[in-house]
């Protein structure tokens, strides 16, 4: 059986102490400015196929990465090595590659008075999540296969159940006098049931729960079961013929058409004429019912931080409100382009300058439920699973592969695959006409079940 | 010794004693298999956005990957760190996957035999930092000047070099020197009625000579001006099934999705790919014939040696329409009794090797490209695309248009916005009626996706006609 995770990891070096060293050395070497991120982190999988352990992996890795400033000139450097002579290397690295970039008049860190940490007990990180014995871990990942193989005769095969437990320690400090961190931990139970019916056909589909702590993972046998449900119900998918027809998106798929609003409101396109929402701020491009939010604030949360990638605090913004475009979601540098102030949302890995990511990124729900919406459609589609990246932001077309259940009279019919769904996104936001009150978390973006009308289905 | 191996034994201090040590340890708990995977990875990024450089990044990531197989089991450990006792530590943790009298790993080791793929006179990861962004400028001034609706440009160069060493306990020992470059150009273009992009690039594995006498940077960018211009006048793509011709080249991310994935072994063995048992049916139209070749000189998708230390070959998948072989690692040859074709591959030190493929292609047919566009009564002519994606299990495949255009009575005509096409992997190809004699590889962009783990790879086809494919658009 694996040994401890803990005995994987380093914690013989202050990351704290390191960050800021480092920075220290960038400036001492002629650096105006400069951040650097420490990341380290441990991770523990277990895949469990036909009731077998079939994959075990435990193990750490950290990375240290650094961005320098020369006047508005600006360059990075990474590395997983801490020895000091790496850390020269890296230093000296970094120095060398401004001298070659451009004076980029929006290049900086942000203003002091915009660097800050929240406040209070966020509870990202649970130590429970390692509590479990590593028997008790692939134990979990049997369960959640076995309960899907119990649920129904029809499931004949799996690509397994699998559990997984990781700890992630970050470090930021600038030259501002910044320094931060903070720990996260995560884990999650996975069923991947195949469902076979009696001609030999067979269809795949997953369930899974993720928590930041033990204690609020669902059970193994809830997953499983609830993945065997969605394989089922696609056996004997057909195609059909081409129509425009009303379309309900389940919560996942919801998420991920949501997912696209987020990239498309995000500074970088915006500044770029890259995105259908480009100089749209104050304008109505939504439905009146409809309010998207990100928050980074919200304790536990699976998008929330202390402080973004650039050391700002996360905070809470609503993006679109009622319908009207209300705001963008901006790093320092965007906002500069922009002539806006930061939404804390910058996004920092240990290459290269810093991008955008979501808090907590959601879509306020509405009053009906899941079924009352599919209740209300005489004829249409219920897409459950996306197929492909579709998706042109700079357009809003929309065009994605789909399976999912007809809809007729109110109630699910049968299964429908190798069809598509297309329209655009600038239309969709307008035509959504029912939002339902089912928002739940399993991720950093979330949406309820969401009714869109005028698109496009494309089968036979 | 070879400059990999210098790197590894001599700034590592890791000797071949050392390595028996390792696995030794990794063997120890009973273990069939074992072997480690060094790598030592550079890489580079400058960037170009609205003309001037604003991004520019150099990392590198080492690191070691301890694997035991026992079974149908795989136990893996990795560290970053290259100390003796860490990567020992992580050879304990990958043994516990056995249960057993420990065993030991052969004596010796016996170098593989390896291609000699990368045909470059010094890698661009070597070469002079001021060189690569000329070649990024280049781009961006090309872009701009094709025509004065380009409003945004934004130019990449990247490129890497990862070394790497492969042991197991079966003698293998392998190493190899990857070098990797990309150049790509994204544009926006405006005029008083819409916006479009375009994006072009490639590259391979080449040096930065490549760049200045095969395929410049002003290729790519004119490409990418070009598809943006055309995009702006681009009308709503048709729904539903019709006929579909798709062009030479990156087209071919069509066999990629199509069949590829679900000939990748692990699906196979485990009974989840829809191509399951059906080696020696017929999977595709006689004019059909697919191979995966990881032994193209220069190719993205090439490399000498697999990620656990084999060569990598030129490998039948479809013979005239009849389904020949799977894409096999270690691990699934052992248990399938196949060979193993050298397609074992993975991300990082961080992962575990899996089936994958490398450059998959279409061979030649007869036709020639125009009179299979002639052939055409209605339906839509594809010659770039974005991405896809496959449910090996249920067959289903989509892959998405960024250019297209319609073609009526045999002729191309209005250029359609971007559209899913989606098909049917196991009969997909048996609707294949006309094969050009065009073969094109794409240009070295391609990068594939499986399991959270990213490899480069390539594709390719001649033109090629399917006679039904439903079409993802929104006019009927």
């Amino acid at each position: 059986m694996p040994a401890n995770i803990e005995i994987l990891s380093s914690t013989d070096i202050d990351l704290r102490e390191l960050a800021a060293d480092v920075v220290a050395r960038a400036i001492k070497g002629g650096a105006t400015a400069a951040d650097a991120v420490v990341r380290e982190g441990t991770e523990f999988s277990t895949v469990v196929r036909m009731g077998e352990v079939e994959t075990l992996k435990e193990a750490g890795s950290r990375g240290i990465g650094l961005r320098v400033f020369l006047g508005k000139r600006v360059a990075s450097t990474y590395s997983s090595d801490f020895s000091n002579e790496a850390l020269e290397h890296l230093v000296r690295g970094a120095l060398d590659l401004a001298k070659i970039t451009s004076e980029d008049p929006c290049a900086g860190l942000p203003d002091s008075a915009e660097l800050g940490s929240l406040p209070g007990e966020l509870k990202l990180y649970h130590e429970d999540v390692y509590s479990l014995p590593p028997e008790q871990r692939i134990e979990y990942a049997k369960r959640a296969e076995k309960a899907a193989f119990d649920a129904d005769p029809r499931i004949k095969n799996s690509e397994g159940g699998a559990f997984d437990a990781s700890i992630g320690r970050r470090v930021l400090a600038n030259s501002l006098g910044f320094v931060g961190d903070y720990q996260r931990s995560y884990c999650s139970i996975l069923s991947v049931p195949i469902a076979q019916d009696e001609n030999g056909a067979m269809q795949r589909d997953f369930w899974f729960s993720a928590a930041r702590s033990l204690a609020r993972l669902e059970s193994p046998e809830s997953v499983g079961r609830e993945a065997a449900r969605r394989a089922v119900r696609r056996l004997g998918a057909r195609k059909i013929p081409s129509t425009k027809v009303p379309i309900v998106f389940d919560r996942t798929v919801a998420a991920s058409v949501l997912g696209n609003i987020f990239d498309a409101a995000c500074g970088d396109l915006i500044y770029r004429q890259s995105s259908f929402l480009a100089d749209k701020l104050g304008e109505k491009i939504a439905g009146e019912h409809v309010t998207i939010i990100d928050d980074g604030t919200m304790p536990g949360g699976f998008g929330t931080t202390p402080f973004d990638g650039e050391g700002v605090p996360r905070r809470k913004t609503i993006v679109v409100e009622n319908g009207v475009l209300k705001s963008y979601l901006l790093n320092t540098y965007t906002a500069r382009k922009l002539g806006l102030t930061t939404t804390g949302n910058a996004s920092r890995g240990l290459a290269g300058n810093p991008g955008l990511s979501e808090g907590n990124f959601f879509l306020q729900p509405g009053n009906h439920s899941q079924q009352q919406i599919i209740a209300g459609v005489k004829r249409g589609f219920f897409v459950t699973e996306f197929l492909g990246m579709g998706v042109n932001l700079v357009t809003g077309d929309f065009s994605r592969g789909a399976s999912g259940l007809w809809i007729e009279d109110g109630e699910l019919k049968f299964a429908v695959e190798e069809v598509t769904v297309a329209g655009n996104l600038k239309d969709m936001l307008n035509n959504i006409s029912e939002i339902g009150s089912d928002l739940e978390f399993r991720s950093s973006t979330a949406c309820p079940t969401l009714r869109i009308d005028g698109m496009t289905l494309a089968g036979e | 010794m070879t400059q990999n191996q210098i790197l590894f034994f001599q700034k590592f201090g890791i000797t071949p004693n050392d390595l028996q040590r390792y696995l030794g340890e990794a063997l120890s708990a009973g273990g069939e298999y074992a072997d480690l995977y060094f790598e030592y990875l550079t890489s580079t990024s400058i960037s170009v956005d609205e003309g001037i450089v604003k991004s520019a990044s150099q990392g590198i990531s080492a690191g070691c990957g301890v694997r035991v197989l026992s079974g149908e089991r795989t136990g893996y450990a990795y560290t970053d760190d290259l100390a003796p006792e860490k990567i020992l530590r992580a050879a304990r943790t990958a043994a516990l996957i056995a249960r057993g009298p420990g065993q030991q790993p052969i004596e010796g080791f016996k170098n593989a035999e390896a291609h000699q793929l990368y045909q470059i006179s010094s890698p661009s990861a070597d070469a002079d930092i001021a060189a690569k962004l000329e070649l990024v400028m280049r781009a961006d001034r090309a872009a701009r000047a094709y025509d004065p609706r380009i409003v945004q440009v934004r130019g990449v160069y990247a490129d890497e070099l990862r070394q790497i060493l492969v042991v197991g306990s079966d003698g293998t020992f392998a190493s190899d020197i990857q070098p990797m470059a990309r150049c790509s150009v994204v544009c926006i273009a405006k005029n008083d009625k819409s916006t479009a992009k375009g994006q072009a690039g490639g590259g391979g594995r080449v040096g930065l000579e490549f760049f200045e006498a095969e395929k410049t940077p002003e290729y790519f960018a004119q490409d990418a001006a070009r598809q943006a211009i055309i995009q702006l006048d681009a009308r709503e793509a048709p729904a539903g099934e019709m006929e579909v011709v798709l062009g030479p080249g990156w087209p071919g991310i069509l066999l990629h999705e199509a069949i590829g994935h679900g000939l990748e072994a692990d699906f196979n063995r485990k009974g989840t790919s829809a191509f399951a048992g059906l080696i020696g049916k017929r999977v595709a139209s006689d004019k059909c014939t697919v191979v995966d070749n990881g032994t193209l000189p220069s190719r993205r998708g090439s490399i000498n040696v697999d990620d656990e230390g084999a060569p990598t070959q030129n490998t039948v998948l479809i013979e005239k329409g009849i389904l020949k072989a799977y894409l096999s690692d270690k691990l699934s040859s052992k248990l399938m009794g196949l060979p193993d074709t050298g397609n074992g591959r993975r991300e990082s030190y961080e992962h575990i090797p899996m089936p994958r493929m490398t450059n998959t292609y279409m061979l030649a047919g007869e036709e020639a490209p125009e009179d299979i566009i002639r052939s055409v009564k209605r339906g839509v002519y594809a010659v770039n695309f974005g991405g896809g994606q496959v449910d090996i299990t249920s067959g289903k495949f989509v892959f998405s248009a960024s250019e297209a255009y319609m073609v009526e009575d045999g002729k191309v005509t209005a250029p359609l916005k971007n559209c899913s096409l989606i098909g049917n992997g196991p009969d997909a190809l048996t609707k294949v009626s006309m094969v050009g004699n065009d073969l094109q590889l794409d240009e070295g962009v391609g990068t594939c996706g499986k399991d959270g783990q990213s490899v480069p790879v390539g594709v390719g086809i001649p033109t090629l006609k399917l006679d039904k494919m439903t079409v993802g658009g929104t006019a009927s």
